[in-house]
């Protein structure tokens, strides 16, 4: 698990939904198909409305429209983000697209469950509302190990929640390499 | 005589092989039952692949059930690419518990529908179809690839939605790891008035609580206003525990809870479980159901809670009557007696939950029961409306690819019994959804504006045996 990464902030407001981060249309799409699993990454957050795509100005896709990458690395929302749908598609999507990490204030249990035991992405809880004290394009980074995200543009630090509980799921990887480390599933994972 | 428990950590405790298990903490347990659907499944088959190899088989066949629901009626290749993909997986683990849309070829074209409902074996909507074909009990934990596998909890079960990791793990080993939720209590006093759904119900409960108010909890909803309620009905509740953030969602079990469950369920046994008495609520509401509106909610959040009433001078351009939270018999038998007589003023689109519910759309009457000869069947009635009939799928309710029966493909604004109105839920970004009963959206239909229905229903509507016999 990378514990400090740098990069540039993409801030989203309260209640991102699954339909905004990765809309319905794409699940035709399987992520288990190497082709197609990269078209999650191309229409990561395509859903958001406009006005509220990378605020406070709006108007920033995610993901410039024709490609697969943003250079968004590190996600700010607000409250209950990745609420909706449980599909996996959507913690999937933000991290095919290149970001690892989102940091909002708290989650939607699925999402948040799909983040840790998938292994996508860190989904850190700041103590703090950061989502108007955050712009879109600040450079930010975020040190898991000391617990704050450090705003380098605006040169404040704030402090995330402990991971808690789920860190030797996230440390391992995701669900099955957890429970290959603790011996629940037997041998190493054949795929990967 | 340990701590008292709820119903829900009493089910954890036992698939957990403990005696007693507290909230906050984190327990493996066996799972009973396992759903996936044409969305989810084919990533979920690819992950049990990646990580037993390609020879793994799944924990127990007769365990899995696997609901094509969403992507049916579709020209989308890839949307019947997945089907196969479900279709090969099914036969490769000799599973038991599989609903083909046999309508549904290699063919890149819209499939034809089915002609017969009852002559398919296609079900529909896979939350509607799990009850129908006997796949929930009292007493088990039932986990599927789809939030709104919550509805499963009005037969008393702990039932939630996983992702396709979460899934594929249950696929191999039939064990998963849950977080004991706290209990929320949400009680209804007095009897349902005509004018009011199991809709305006959930809808008072997540405008009171928000869409996060529930996260991490269950919801257990209780009181006469909900064992008056038809299993039909109670669904409705359980089914939108999720856009309040609830991990599950339950009612109590009584006598209407098993005679559906003996006249349906593929399994003999089961355990009845019930909230001890004095066990600990993380947080109590009562309603009066007297005093309750029929409600809406506006767009673009299931909390955004307002009256009918006060949204009279909203215009819509669009009804929908359908999905797993709004097209069950019951929500027909409703629409169609506020309808029947009348002609809808806006386009109206209904989709059937399942194949049984168009099947009974068919062959009963307004009052729920068998039609006689020369009396209007709910079908019937719906279409002299004017109401365009799709064939049972979850349809628009999520968007869905674009040609997808009564998607919003453009910003217009609808009123649903569907369960979510985040931005493109439906379709289009800007499409605005207000979420209301099957009575609301009836109402609305025949103005073109959101209407409270107390302007048509003054006389209770029985809705029979619908949906149990």
């Amino acid at each position: 698990m990378e514990t400090k990464i740098k990069g540039t902030a993409y801030v989203l407001g309260d209640d991102v939904d699954t339909d905004q981060i990765i809309p319905a249309s794409y699940l035709a799409y399987n992520p288990e198909d190497a082709k197609e699993r990269k078209y999650f990454g191309m229409y990561a957050m395509s859903g958001v409305p406009p006005k509220q795509a990378g605020l406070p100005d709006g108007e920033n896709r995610f993901v410039p429209e024709g490609e697969f990458e943003t250079e968004y690395t590190i996600v700010i929302g607000g409250r209950n983000f990745g609420c909706g749908s449980s599909r996996e598609h959507a913690p999937l999507a933000i991290a095919e697209a290149g970001a690892k990490v989102v940091v909002a204030e708290f989650y939607a249990r699925i999402f948040y469950r799909n983040c840790v035991n998938g292994g996508y992405l860190l989904p850190c809880e700041s103590t703090e509302r950061l989502v108007e004290q955050t712009h879109t394009g600040d450079e930010c980074e975020v040190d898991v190990d000391a617990g704050t995200l450090t705003n380098l543009t605006r040169g404040t630090t704030h402090q995330l929640k402990p991971l808690g509980e789920v860190t030797p799921i996230i440390e391992a990887g995701g669900l099955f390499a957890y429970a290959r480390q603790t011996g629940m599933l037997e041998g190493s994972s054949p795929g990967s | 005589m340990g701590k008292p428990m709820t119903m829900t950590e009493k089910i954890l405790a036992a698939h957990a092989d403990k005696a007693a298990v507290e909230p906050g903490e984190n327990v493996w347990v066996n799972v009973d039952v396992l759903m996936t659907h044409d969305v989810c499944g084919p990533g979920t088959i690819g992950i049990l692949k990646r990580q037993f190899g390609p020879d793994a088989r799944v924990w127990d066949p007769d365990r899995v059930v696997i609901v094509p629901d969403h992507y049916i009626f579709t020209a989308d290749d890839k949307c019947h690419r997945n089907i196969q993909i479900l279709r090969d997986f099914v036969r490769e683990q000799g599973l038991k518990y599989y609903y083909d849309p046999d309508f549904v070829t290699s063919d890149p074209s819209m499939p034809n529908p089915y002609k017969d409902p009852t002559k398919t074996s296609y079900k529909g909507v896979c939350h509607k179809a799990l009850p129908e074909e006997g796949h929930v009990r009292p007493g088990e934990i039932l986990l599927g690839t789809d939030s709104h596998t919550c509805t499963a909890g009005a037969f008393g079960q702990f039932a939630t939605g996983v992702g396709n990791t979460d899934a594929a793990f249950v696929l191999g080993t039939g064990k998963t790891w849950l977080k004991v939720p706290p209990t929320m209590k949400f009680v209804f006093h007095g009897e349902l008035p005509p004018y009011l759904t199991a809709k305006d119900l959930i809808l008072a409960v997540i405008g009171q609580i928000s869409v996060s108010g529930a996260t991490y909890k269950s919801m257990y909803f209780a009181g006469e206003g909900v064992s008056s309620l038809t299993l039909e009905d109670r669904m409705t509740l359980t089914n939108m525990a999720i856009e309040a953030g609830g991990k599950n969602g339950v009612c109590d079990v009584d006598e209407k809870t098993l005679e559906y469950v003996r006249a349906r369920s593929n399994v003999d046994q089961w355990t009845v479980y019930e909230d001890d008495a004095g066990c600990a609520y993380d947080y109590e509401h009562e309603w009066d159901l007297g005093t309750l509106e029929p409600l809406v909610a506006k767009p673009f959040s299931p909390d955004n809670k307002d009256t009918a009433r006060n949204c009279r001078d909203v215009k819509v351009d669009r009804a929908y009557i359908g999905s797993c939270t709004g097209g069950k018999i019951t929500d027909m038998i409703f629409a169609a007696n506020l309808l029947n007589g009348h002609s809808v003023k806006v386009p109206t689109f209904v989709v059937p939950g399942s194949t049984e519910v168009h099947a009974d759309m068919q062959r009963l009457n307004l009052q729920g029961e068998a039609k006689a000869a020369g009396e209007k069947s709910i079908q019937e009635v719906l279409e002299d409306a004017g109401c365009s009939l799709g064939p049972s799928s979850c349809a628009a309710c999520l968007g869905g690819p674009e040609d997808t029966f009564g998607r919003l493909n453009e910003p217009i604004t609808c009123i649903s019994t569907t369960n979510r109105n985040f931005p493109g839920r439906m379709g289009h970004k800007e499409a605005g959804v207000y979420l209301a009963s099957p009575l609301t959206v009836a109402a609305s239909a025949l103005t073109g504006h959101v209407t409270d229905p107390r302007e048509y229903v003054t006389e209770p509507i029985a809705t029979g045996t619908a949906g149990v016999a």
